[in-house]
């Protein structure tokens, strides 16, 4: 049978059929980006600024020296250590628990991945309410939970108190990510064959040395997407702060003070400068990634 | 690829160390099942204080008894709740389900080019789409926000829909592009013998198997867009009459008034329900996506 020439046998044809979504994400992605870089470079930091010239870096210079953005620089960078950590724990222990196996692993697993689901707008009300800062008598919440197991000194202001207020915001955040990074590394252990573990067995290796020999060193791909994935999420965190303690001064980060600069104030450019910084903290760790995530796939083919 | 790590997941595996189930392997086995008890409390803590504190009425929620079922079901708050939230769902609902087709359909196409109809530059152009799903929407919000009224969808719903459908090309097109990579390229290569174009392939080889990448594509674009909070602030303004699920919740509970916990509760119960259904009946299709988002295992 003679082969047909393929109508659309061209390489290129592949390219006309994404060519709209390239069009979208260049315009909509990086042009918007761009066109944020610039407003963050103008003199527009209120809404009845008509005459806009560029000022080079002085809203980047002035955010230096802004208490309030040092304070939510501050505040998100202890929110991100706690939450990192928290999670990364949380996780790593659930997946340990279950990775062997266990009867009833779907039921546990399904029930800490649920909170993924969930909005932070809504679960912030429970939240909330479990971290009411009210003590002893008028405790509620985890205050109360605290007291009825005798461990009342425990009792915290939670996100309200001047200086644990970030650890305190980690909790409902590790909370709703631990079931993600559990995942993760469930597919991570299940990823390396069942023989490397067998092999150590029968030489004789205890189960600890097996961990801690042969199976953490295979997790480190793992182990790199899970600090992406938590870094670049806290590093954008809004809803859940908002849900919680909306524009609280205490719990202020970067996404909850340039809200507040655009609507607020209607500072634009220094919103945009703000995005800008975000954007940054973001990319320095998320580009090399990419490029490595990439390199490693060409490697694969 | 994305289907790997989520079997791998869910996969059911017993490789336990047969040969030393004796007293110390017993031992760890209780407790395993305590730590596991342990967190199962807490991670349920919250949609169970949730879920309790609505049936006791708008006001019926005393702080002591709070993590105490109610000895009788009183759904007082359930009619007054609704009442404040169904057309917001309703608005959430028409946008959602607008934007998750579409996603979906964007996202086949794209992911069969970059896994199968390859050209010149195209993993460095897939990679350029990816850094889109990391990027903090804050630094695109200030001129999305004046596009949205140059192009006339300013202060219409029409903007969710467009900022979902265009902010989720990336993870869309990376969660068919692991789909269909899995797929092998024999199949292509035998049709292609046929005489069969590569449009023609896509057609009527790839999307009839497609069946499980759409309804991950459609759950995660769903669940996503539902929750979503940041997006429907900036872009509706806060305006009522735009209001949408999240954003009029925040409005009922961010109003801050203790004493209609009952109420509080409720509303956010109600906004939860469609996710927590679509969790419940489709977790594992839910898994397939929130794995894609690694990128790798």
């Amino acid at each position: 049978m003679k082969v047909k020439k393929n109508r659309v046998h061209s390489p290129w044809g592949g390219f006309f059929f994404v060519l709209p979504s390239i069009l979208a994400m260049a315009v909509f992605v990086y042009g918007m980006i761009g066109y944020t870089v610039r407003e963050s470079l103008t003199n527009r930091t209120n809404a009845w600024e008509t005459e806009i010239k560029f000022v080079g870096l002085t809203n980047y210079r002035d955010l230096l020296v802004d208490p309030e953005f040092t304070h939510a620089l501050s505040n998100l960078l202890k929110f991100t250590i706690v939450f990192m950590i928290g999670c990364l724990l949380s996780g790593l222990i659930m997946s340990l628990l279950l990775e062997k196996g266990i009867k009833g692993e779907g039921f546990f697993r399904s029930t800490y991945l649920y909170p993924m689901a969930i909005s932070f707008i809504a679960m912030g009300t429970s939240w909330r309410w479990l971290m009411d800062s009210a003590r002893d008598a008028d405790a509620t919440g985890l205050n109360y939970l605290l007291q009825k197991i005798g461990l009342g000194f425990l009792q915290s202001d939670w996100y309200t108190s001047e200086a644990g207020s970030m650890y305190a915001m980690a909790l409902p955040a590790i909370w709703q990510m631990a079931g993600y990074v559990m995942a993760l590394f469930l597919a991570g252990f299940r990823g390396i064959p069942d023989d490397l573990r067998e092999a150590a067995r029968v030489d004789g290796a205890s189960e600890f040395k097996i961990y801690r020999h042969i199976l953490f060193p295979q997790l480190s791909p793992t182990f790199l997407t899970v600090l992406i994935i938590l870094g670049h999420i806290s590093m954008k965190v809004f809803d859940l702060i908002f849900g919680i303690a909306t524009k609280s001064y205490v719990t202020k980060v970067l996404a909850i003070y340039m809200w507040q600069v655009i609507f607020d104030f209607q500072n634009f450019a220094a919103g945009a400068a703000i995005a800008i910084v975000i954007l940054l903290m973001i990319a320095v760790a998320v580009i090399p990634y990419l490029v490595y995530v990439n390199k490693t796939e060409e490697a694969n083919k | 690829m994305s289907t790997d790590i989520a079997s791998r997941v869910t996969k059911k595996v017993d490789i336990r160390n047969k040969r030393k189930l004796d007293g110390k392997g017993q031992f760890w086995l209780v407790f395993r099942y305590i730590a596991l008890s342990i967190l199962f409390v807490i991670a349920a803590l919250p949609i169970y204080i949730m879920v309790i504190n609505s049936v006791k009425g708008i006001t019926g929620v005393t702080q002591s008894a709070a993590f105490i079922p109610p000895t009788k079901l009183d759904f007082s708050a359930w009619g007054p709740t609704w009442d404040q939230l169904k057309v917001p769902m309703g608005r959430t609902l028409f946008f959602v389900v607008q934007s998750s087709l579409i996603s979906a359909v964007i996202g086949a196409i794209n992911g069969f080019v970059f896994a199968k109809w390859r050209f010149k530059g195209s993993t460095a152009i897939f990679t350029t789409f990816l850094f889109g799903m990391f990027i903090p929407y804050q630094a695109i919000m200030i001129p999305l926000t004046q596009f949205n009224q140059w192009a006339g969808i300013g202060g219409s719903i029409y903007v969710l829909v467009f900022a979902h459908v265009v902010y989720g090309i990336p993870i869309c097109t990376l969660i068919f592009r692991n789909y269909y990579a899995a797929i092998p390229n024999e199949l292509i290569e035998a049709a292609r013998v046929d005489g069969a174009g590569m449009v023609r392939i896509f057609r009527t080889i790839f999307l009839p198997l497609s069946i499980p990448g759409f309804v991950v594509v459609l759950i995660w674009q769903f669940t996503s867009a539902w929750n979503d909070f940041l997006f429907a602030i900036f872009l509706t303004g806060g305006s009522p009459d735009l209001a949408v699920a999240t954003t009029a919740l925040n409005f009922i509970t961010g109003s801050g008034n203790q004493v209609y916990y009952g109420n509080n509760m409720t509303a956010s119960l109600i906004v939860s329900i469609p996710t927590l259904l679509v969790y419940l009946f489709l977790g594992r299709y839910f898994l397939r996506g929130l794995l894609s988002g690694s990128l790798k295992g």
